[in-house]
This record gives C-alpha cells, sequence and structure tokens, in this order.
C-alpha cells in the first residue's frame, strides 16, 4: 500500500517538474508587475522631478556650449590653429562673420558673458567688436586689421587662447573656480588670487561647523536618548513625542522664534542683562553670526540624532547593566564597558545623519548665520539667483552631492551592519 | 551543607517593600538562609518573589527592615560592592564580547593579573564542560550553551553567594531538567549558597534543601521538599506545590491530630488537622491523587473510603489518570502507575475509593 502512495505521488510531479518551474516563473513574474505598477507613480516623479534635475545640474557645471552655439565658424577655423602664435587670417575673418551673425540674432551677449566669468574685461571687447563688425558691410580686405582696429587685445595672445579653450564641449572651469584655481591667460592651472579665495574656506566652514553641530547634538541627545530608553514604554512613548514634536511646526517659525529669543534686544539678552551678568553695552552677539547657526541648527537636529540612538538603546536591556554591577563593577564601569559599546552603531547612525544634513542646510544659515555663519549652500544660492554663474553653482551643487553620497554609503554600510532602523 | 540557621548567612528581617507607597509587594519577610543552602523562591508572578531577589542584590531598596550578609547588614551597601554572583533569565551575556572576556569581566574589575585570570577561567568553563568555547560570540552559542557560559560567569569570580532569577525559563522541557541537575551538582561541589527565584514547581522540588513559597507578599510555608509536598501547611501551599484534591467541608469534631468533617453532601469523614480549629469552621481537605487507591486488597488499614463513579479515563503512558465524581464533585483525580496487570477503569463504573486519613488534610477553606 505504501508503494502505491508513492508512485501516485511520485510520477506526476516528477513529469510535470518543468512545467510546475514554468508556472512559478509566471506567478512571480505577476508579482514582480503588480509590485512594480504600485511603485510606478513614485518612481516617475522621482525620475522627473529628481533625477532629470540632478543629471541636469552634473551637466551644467561641465556644459562650455556659448563659444560652440554661437560661434561655430571660429571653432571650425580654430580646430587646425597651434595656439602658439597669433591665428591666421580664417580664423580672425570667422570671428568677424560669427560675431557678425551673433549680433543680428542677439546672441552675442550670451558669448561675452561666458568668456567674462573667465576673463574679466572681456565682455566689452565682445560686445563693441559684435557692434563694429556688423557696421562693416563689404568683407575687409583683411579681418585681422579690422579687428585689430576694433580692439587692440585682438592682437595679443590671451583672448585667443581664451577662445581656444571655450570651443571644446566640455570644460573644467566651474570646478576649478569651486576649489578656488583658475587657468591663467597662459593656459597654466594656478589659484586665484588670495582675495577671491572664498569656496575652499566655505567648504571648511561648512565641513567644521557641521561636525560642532553634530557634536553638539550628540553630547545633548546621548543622556536624553538613554533616559528615555530606560523608561517604561508608555512614558517613553510619550517623551519621542515630545522629541518629534518640534517636526510639527514650520522651521520657518522655529528660526524666526530663535531670532526673537536670541537678538541683541531679544529675550536672552534682556536676562543676562536685566539680572547684572553682563552690561547693558556688552550685550553678547548670539544671532547673526556662526554661533546663531551653531544654536538653531543644533535644536533642529537634534532629533534625528535622538531616534537612532534611542531605536538601538531600546534593544539593550536593563539586565545587561545589572549583570555587569553584579560581577562588581562600578555603574560607571558597566555603561563605558557595556552599554556604550553596544550603542556604536547607533552613534554611528546618528552622527552620519545629522552631518549630512548639516553640510547641506541652506536656510538655517541664511536667516541667523550672518556673514561668518553662511554655508556652502548659501554660495551655491547666491550664484543661482544673484551672479548666475548657474555652471559655477552646478559645481558647488555636485561636490556638495558627491561628498553627501560617499557619506550615505558609509551611513548604510554601519546601518546594515548594525541592523540600525529609525525607529 | 551548614542547616544551622541560627548562624544564617542570608536574613531577612522584617523586610518591607512598597513601590507606590500604598501597597506592599513584601510584607513583613522574615528569612535565614544558611551558608551552602540552596534556597529557592517559589510563588507565582507578582508575589513579591524576585522583588525580594532584587533586594538582596541591591538593585531594589527595602522600603524597611534590615538584609543582612554573613552578618552585616547590606541595606546601604551598593549591588557592585556586595560580591554577589547573578544569573538572570535571558542570561544578559555582553554580545559584543567572546565568551572568554564575558568570563573576565568580572575579573578584570577585580583586577585579578592576565595569568590568574586565565586560569581561573579555565576553570570556570571547564566547571561547565564548555573550555572549548572561550573564543566564540554568544550569538554564535545555543540557549543552553548560553546558559552554562551565564553560570560559568557568575561563578568566575567565587563567590560565597549566587542569585538565580528563573535561569531555566528560556529553555525546553528537556534542557532545562539536565540543567538542574548540572545546577544542583555544581552548588553541591562547590558548597556556594544559592539563592533561586523560579515559578516552576517542579524545579523547585528537584533542586532545592528548602523551599519559600511565595504568595501576596508573603512567606506561606518555609520547608524541604517533601514536607511541603506531603504536609502543606494551608491551602494556597496544597494547591500550589504539585496536583491536588479538594474536597469541601465543615469540621464536626477535632481530637487532637484527627477531625471529623461533615462533607457537603453529608458524609463525614476522618482527616488530619492542619489549621483547622474549632468546630462549624469551613474547611478544605486536601488529598494527593496518587495517595488514593482503588483497589480493596491494597488499600491502607484503617482507611477512609467513599462511593465514586468514573466519569474519565486517560491514558498517559506511564501512569493512568482518571476523574471520578466523588462526595459532589466531579474533579477529583485519582492516579495510578501503568504496572503489569492494572485495571483499567471504564467511565460510568461506580467503584470505592480508599485513603489513610493521615494524608486527607483538612486546611482553611480560604
Amino acid at each position: 500500500m505504501c508503494a502505491d502512495v508513492t508512485v501516485a505521488t511520485g510520477g506526476p510531479a516528477l513529469a510535470g517538474s518543468s512545467s510546475l518551474k514554468a508556472n512559478l516563473r509566471r506567478a512571480e513574474a505577476k508579482k514582480r508587475r503588480t509590485a512594480f505598477m504600485l511603485t510606478l507613480p513614485l518612481l516617475a516623479f522621482i525620475t522627473v522631478m529628481f533625477l532629470v534635475p540632478l543629471i541636469g545640474m552634473v551637466w551644467l557645471s561641465v556644459a562650455n556650449t556659448a563659444v560652440r552655439d554661437y560661434m561655430p565658424k571660429t571653432v571650425a577655423a580654430m580646430a587646425t590653429w597651434n595656439g602658439k602664435e597669433l591665428p591666421p587670417e580664417k580664423v580672425y575673418a570667422a570671428v568677424g562673420e560669427d560675431l557678425t551673425v551673433a549680433y543680428k540674432a542677439r546672441t552675442f551677449g550670451r558669448i561675452a558673458k561666458r568668456l567674462n566669468q573667465e576673463m574679466p574685461g572681456v565682455m566689452g571687447v565682445i560686445n563693441k567688436t559684435s557692434f563694429r563688425s556688423s557696421k562693416v558691410t563689404t568683407p575687409p580686405a583683411s579681418w585681422k586689421d579690422e579687428l585689430i582696429k576694433i580692439d587692440p587685445k585682438w592682437g595679443q595672445m590671451p583672448i585667443w587662447n581664451l577662445l581656444k579653450r571655450q570651443s571644446s564641449m566640455f570644460t573644467a572651469d566651474y570646478y576649478l573656480a569651486a576649489v578656488d584655481m583658475q587657468v591663467s591667460p597662459t593656459g597654466h592651472i594656478e589659484r586665484v588670487p588670495s582675495y577671491e579665495r572664498i569656496y575652499i574656506k566655505l567648504f571648511i566652514r561648512t565641513a567644521w561647523m557641521s561636525a560642532l553641530v553634530t557634536a553638539l547634538t550628540l553630547a545633548l541627545g546621548y543622556p536624553l536618548a538613554y533616559w528615555i530608553s530606560r523608561m517604561p514604554p508608555s512614558r517613553a512613548n510619550l517623551m519621542m513625542i515630545a522629541v518629534l514634536l518640534p517636526f510639527w511646526t514650520s522651521l520657518l517659525v522655529r528660526i524666526t522664534a530663535w531670532i526673537v529669543l536670541l537678538q541683541s534686544q531679544g529675550v536672552v539678552n534682556s536676562l543676562l542683562v536685566g539680572s547684572g551678568m553682563v552690561s547693558e553695552a556688552a550685550r553678547p552677539q548670539l544671532i547673526n553670526n556662526a554661533l546663531g547657526t551653531v544654536i538653531v541648527m543644533t535644536q533642529v537636529l537634534l532629533p534625528f540624532m535622538v531616534l537612532p540612538l534611542y531605536s538601538v538603546m531600546r534593544s539593550i536591556p536593563d539586565t545587561y547593566m545589572r549583570a555587569a554591577i553584579s560581577m562588581g563593577a562600578h555603574p560607571w564601569r558597566a555603561f563605558w564597558r557595556v552599554f556604550a559599546p553596544l550603542t556604536v552603531a547607533g552613534v554611528g547612525a546618528g552622527v552620519l545623519l545629522v552631518f549630512i544634513l548639516s553640510i547641506g542646510y541652506y536656510i538655517t544659515p541664511e536667516l541667523v548665520g550672518g556673514q561668518s555663519g553662511q554655508f556652502i549652500s548659501n554660495r551655491i544660492a547666491y550664484n543661482v539667483q544673484q551672479s548666475l554663474n548657474w555652471g559655477l553653482a552646478a559645481a558647488l551643487g555636485t561636490i556638495l552631492t558627491v561628498v553627501t553620497l560617499i557619506l550615505f554609503l558609509l551611513y548604510g554600510m554601519i546601518t546594515g551592519k548594525g541592523k540600525v532602523s529609525l525607529a | 551543607m551548614a542547616k544551622d540557621h541560627n548562624d544564617a548567612f542570608v536574613e531577612f528581617d522584617r523586610v518591607q517593600k512598597t513601590y507606590d507607597g500604598e501597597s506592599l509587594v513584601v510584607k513583613d519577610l522574615n528569612l535565614k538562609i544558611g551558608q551552602g543552602e540552596f534556597l529557592t523562591m517559589l510563588g507565582p508572578s507578582g508575589s513579591g518573589k524576585t522583588t525580594c531577589l532584587m533586594m538582596l542584590a541591591g538593585f531594589e531598596t527595602a522600603t524597611q527592615g534590615d538584609i543582612r550578609l554573613d552578618g552585616r547588614p547590606i541595606n546601604s551597601v551598593p549591588p557592585h560592592k556586595r560580591g554577589i554572583g547573578m544569573v538572570f533569565q535571558n542570561y544578559a551575556l555582553f554580545p559584543h564580547m567572546t565568551v572568554g572576556e564575558n568570563l573576565s569581566f568580572p575579573l578584570e574589575v577585580r583586577s585579578i593579573d592576565k595569568s590568574e585570570r586565565e586560569s581561573k577561567i579555565k576553570r570556570a568553563l571547564d566547571m561547565v564542560q564548555m573550555g572549548e568555547f572561550a573564543n566564540r560570540r554568544p550569538s554564535q552559542l545555543s540557549g543552553g550553551q548560553q546558559q552554562r557560559i551565564a553560570l560559568a560567569r557568575a561563578l568566575v569570580f567565587d563567590p560565597e553567594l549566587v542569585l538565580m532569577d528563573e535561569p531555566l525559563g528560556a529553555l525546553d522541557k528537556q534542557l532545562r531538567e539536565h540543567m538542574q541537575f548540572e545546577i544542583k551538582h555544581l552548588h553541591d561541589s562547590l558548597g556556594i549558597t544559592v539563592v533561586y527565584v523560579t515559578h516552576d514547581q517542579g524545579e523547585a522540588l528537584t533542586m532545592s534543601d528548602r523551599i519559600a513559597v511565595f504568595n501576596d507578599g508573603r512567606i506561606q510555608q518555609l520547608a524541604p521538599p517533601a514536607t511541603l509536598y506531603e504536609s502543606p501547611d494551608n491551602s494556597f501551599v496544597a494547591q500550589f506545590i504539585g496536583e491536588n484534591n479538594k474536597l469541601l467541608g465543615t469540621v464536626e469534631a477535632i481530637d487532637g491530630e484527627t477531625a471529623l468533617i461533615r462533607l457537603d453532601n453529608g458524609e463525614v469523614i476522618r482527616a488530619t488537622a492542619v489549621n483547622v480549629t474549632s468546630k462549624g469552621q469551613k474547611t478544605l481537605i486536601s488529598i494527593r491523587p496518587e495517595r488514593v487507591e482503588y483497589r480493596e486488597e491494597l488499600m491502607p488499614p484503617g482507611a477512609q473510603t467513599l462511593d465514586a463513579e468514573v466519569l474519565e479515563f486517560i491514558y498517559m503512558g506511564d501512569i493512568f489518570r482518571t476523574r471520578l465524581k466523588v462526595a459532589g464533585s466531579d474533579e477529583f483525580i485519582i492516579k495510578s502507575r501503568n504496572t503489569q496487570g492494572q485495571t483499567r477503569l471504564e467511565p460510568g463504573q461506580m467503584i470505592k475509593i480508599g485513603w489513610d486519613p493521615k494524608d486527607a488534610r483538612a486546611l482553611d477553606a480560604q
């Protein structure tokens, strides 16, 4: 009887094993399709609103289209020029003709703007040359003499070297500018004059102020997370709601509240003066400087430190500390040897999270940072909105994005290994 | 084994504990534990047994009364200076340290030098047959192995007193029974004093020199296992330890040790008077199922007999359990061993059951 049963069930299953696999594949494929359809709207949204602009930004940071688009004849003519001495007549002629067309098409301004970013003062030369060459009715005997007559700079090497460099499709100029470097008129890479060096300083300031904010949130958040994690669950949940309470208020409102507190006629200063701790004349400057940025950012970012710390600490049972103490360790020693090492994953996650958020911070330094509390993002905004040097803004943004990505990978490694979840 | 409880190693002296200032979790606890004794605190959850253990370890403070260790009061001694070994229910092995580092921890804290540390660790691991595992992480060990390491860690610094808080609660039945013997053997060979907390009465009976049965913040009875099982002082202990048949009745007369009890269905039977004092008092008679006999030829002389109706017969392998209707109660259980030629009772059968009146204990009716 047993044998009959084996044959009856084993036979068909063996014969149909390939179709069984096919069935499984079909079922799995259907599941995958469903999952894909469910995430499709988000995927589309992210692609359009995030990935495309991101790629656009990277493209802007290296793209060099002004000269290629608006001076096509010059680009073609310069291809064979060796760049050692002044270019031959056909290049001069190409420049004259291109600028004539550009003047009529009203595109000469874009050429002038791009060239002027790399060599201040060239804008005038281009504008003047465009206007004057468009007035030349019959092709002159020598475009070379004609252009040098319009502006003697056409008889010198720097402007030609610049045009040659700008005729290539890609440029590293924006990245060089983003690290306070430039290409000299002679074609060498050099540091910009010291009075123009701002970006390295800003990157360093962004990094160390972010590090300071991170250290402060850790110093404030660790004891808080510890305290909450040792509470009975119902009270701990209440406390966590209190920790997350700031998220229910607009960032702008919170920053404004800080301005009210910290300004020189504000609550804190009035208390200090009123209690006689500082004199009326010596009211400390608590806002519109680096100090203000650090104070406000620490408060704003504190929950991002407390959450991963709490999540890790909650999973450490009381008995570890009790066991260590029962074995004779002073509570402090038990804490450092047993509790603290078990929270390393949470500390790593919190530190990286706060640091990543900090280095990209814009609104807080903008509102309370004054001059000394500016971050790199504020400078990016300046280049986008004021100086309209989008290429430089894109290069700065790309550098920031890459740094953040590297940190984020690090974060992923730490949280993946320590199995940290955000509450 | 020191049985001289006057010269107590651990002593609770009129200890009280309250958490909220209103109700007492531990009410007037007096307990003396001798050197080298294995004492188990047994009771349902919330009975105060774990609180007592934590007060002894120093993680809870007594609201009132003294706790003395080897003669000196330890109420104000912080837990890390008490020198008491402790084993926790979830083992509490430090997951970021190897087994060896776990065992080394209490020794490092005591500034013991490296070579002595290593020999002590080796000795402790060998003691629990885990000598090969010094370099493993706790997460690489099974529950039973972790339990052994926790035990070794509590013993490695040679404490004279070891507290165990339901240490076997997380193990499966077979492993638990095996570990009970190992802990018992370790206790015997090391001569340490053990205070053991459990809610498992089988565990308590197997391992202990004496058992303190806790309920409602009080010790209900403090006695060696056999006394506790065979001569429970009150109906809580009778019902908490082992299986127990209950017959309700009223005291007719008391004559020294013996009491005449009128059962609720009118029959009068003889029983041992334990904590009944006066005529007319309500009482609960407790009889262990294995002390009840239904074969007349095997009944003890002078047996108290009653009529019974078989309601249910349950085959359990080594024993038979038979549920009877006796004197109005249909929860009366008898147990008989599955020996050669043992008869199996049929439901509906009318039989006569009997027991030695000494085994029927007239207790408080609660």
